[in-house]
């Protein structure tokens, strides 16, 4: 007890550290005035994209919901109308819902998509008060019509590549009456789809 | 009828600036303390934060008050007026500066002023004690606990060590002290009971490394556990103002009160009072910054068995030497 109550040196280097770290460079970054520069791969806020003629590049295909290890992603295709084509191919998203407190921005959506139409963008600012707000749907996550780059299938020079006809031989999952799959998301979802375009 | 006035004004006057003086006081606080810990500290309400004791007020009053169900509901709710008044009373007596003139900055010219404040300063912890006992808890009431037995243990080695500034200034009058400090100031003479008045003066103010009456790490918040709103912003008021009080007794009892150091008068005494008191503000924040809470056995043991007897030991010496020097 002697040595404790009488190790002044050790008292007074404490005294000097803290008056030594009062003058330090602070590591603060003081958030809302000053912003860290993040890298332009950083995993934000999903965005849809458009073809640079306004279409969108999602085809309703779901591949981004069957890759999403969090279950976050919604979609719910419909066949084009000929009259009003949303997207290129054939369908497009109807309904298109990420739930991102679900979200774990891991970026599977992203690579899993064949038209590149999700992408993660670096924003991250979504604080909301409600739960429900968080639910993003195509209104929020679809970019303005300007926005978009790119350039659609059917623009290509020499149309829609021949291979992709392939695809119709093989076996659908997709229950010819329901017109939708017969996962028990499938199930739920049937009905979202009464009343959608095709 | 007209001294009335003229000390109801004073009264008010010296209210606002001890309010104000408490409010910045904390807001220096949390800035000093945030540095040393490489942070900004408050610095988002109004410019460098200087807002933030009118936001932290209006944030404490708009909190609910309650009261515990097992709670003494009146000793409850008056303890933390005990501890505010206690701790406000106080600076009715402690002078501030002196003008040329001979006239005194103060609500009133006690003669036997130190005996008042530390009267007042004792009766403090009635404030702390009730509280911790009628919040009907345990918690606050080990703090209160604490906090008599702590206060009986430094309470006697802080006057003690005044008591050599009393002898060697020959009155208890606030302003005779410093009157007797023109030539040399009690630090040099008493530089032990100086050290033993601030190692006390922090217990007593029940501030780290000493906050043994709040400990939250073993309390939760010690005392003042139960209470909430604008009843724990009084205590809180109650602690700052303390502290500054002792500060300003350090101030007038060791380091010459208003006199200026190095004979540069030109500056006022009052911004030398304010200057001095700010440096032991100062102390405190750094105290608090570095050291972790002392433990509870050895708060005890350095208070009675170290602090007394060197108190004691600076009383005799100095009582000896002065009673063999040639009276002046």
């Amino acid at each position: 007890m002697r040595k404790n109550l009488f190790n002044l040196g050790a008292v007074l280097q404490g005294f000097r550290t803290t008056v030594s770290f009062a003058f330090r460079k602070k590591p603060t970054i003081e958030y809302p005035s000053v912003r860290k520069q993040h890298s332009p791969r950083f995993h934000g806020l999903h965005e849809l994209r458009r073809y640079a003629d306004g279409k969108e590049r999602c085809i309703g295909c779901e591949l981004c919901a069957i890759a999403c290890p969090a279950n976050a992603i919604t979609v719910v295709g419909a066949e084009n109308a000929p009259a009003d084509r949303r997207s290129p191919g054939e369908r497009y998203a109807a309904r298109y819902e990420i739930d991102e407190l679900r979200c774990i921005f891991c970026g599977l959506c992203e690579e899993a998509c064949p038209t590149d139409a999700i992408v993660l963008t670096p924003r991250f600012e979504m604080a909301d008060y409600r739960r429900g707000a968080f639910i993003y749907s195509k209104d929020r996550l679809l970019v303005p019509p300007t926005a978009g780059i790119g350039t659609s299938p059917d623009e290509r020079p020499g149309g829609i590549p021949s291979d992709l006809g392939s695809v119709t031989n093989q076996k659908s999952t997709v229950d010819i009456k329901d017109g939708y799959d017969a996962t028990w998301r499938g199930g739920l979802l049937k009905e979202d789809r009464k009343g959608l375009a095709g | 009828m007209n001294e009335w006035v003229i000390v109801v004004a004073k009264s008010l006057l010296i209210l606002l600036v001890v309010i104000t003086t408490f409010a910045y006081s904390m807001l220096f606080e949390r800035k000093i303390m945030g540095w040393m810990q490489m942070r900004w500290g408050p610095n988002r309400v109004g410019p460098w934060g200087l807002m933030q004791p009118a936001a932290d007020a209006a944030k404490m009053m708009f909190k609910e008050d309650l009261t515990p169900r097992t709670a003494d509901p009146i000793i409850y709710r008056l303890a933390p007026f005990i501890s505010l008044i206690c701790a406000m009373g106080v600076y009715a007596v402690i002078p501030f500066s002196e003008t040329s003139s001979g006239s005194l900055w103060s609500v009133s010219d006690v003669n036997a002023g130190i005996l008042f404040v530390f009267a007042l300063t004792s009766m403090g912890v009635y404030g702390i004690s009730l509280a911790g006992w009628s919040s009907g808890s345990k918690f606050p009431l080990l703090g209160s606990v604490r906090a008599t037995a702590q206060m009986i243990s430094y309470e006697l080695a802080m006057t003690m060590s005044v008591i050599g500034v009393l002898i060697l200034a020959q009155t208890t009058s606030l302003r005779g002290i410093v009157h007797a400090q023109y030539g040399l100031w009690f630090i040099v003479p008493q530089l032990l009971g100086f050290f033993i008045y601030l190692i006390t003066a922090v217990a007593e103010t029940n501030r780290a490394p000493f906050d043994l009456v709040e400990a939250e790490t073993e309390l939760v918040a010690g005392f003042h556990t139960e209470y909430s709103g604008l009843r724990f912003g009084l205590f809180f008021i109650a602690e700052y103002l303390n502290m500054i009080t002792v500060s300003c007794l350090a101030t007038l009892l060791f380091l010459g009160g208003w006199n200026a150091p190095f004979g540069l008068t030109m500056v006022p005494g009052l911004v030398w009072f304010v200057l001095k008191a700010a440096l032991f503000l100062f102390l405190y924040i750094w105290l608090r910054a570095t050291l972790p809470r002392i433990r509870y056995d050895r708060l005890m043991a350095l208070g009675w068995k170290v602090l007394l007897p060197l108190a004691t030991l600076n009383l005799i010496v100095t009582a000896v030497v002065v009673a063999l020097l040639p009276p002046r």
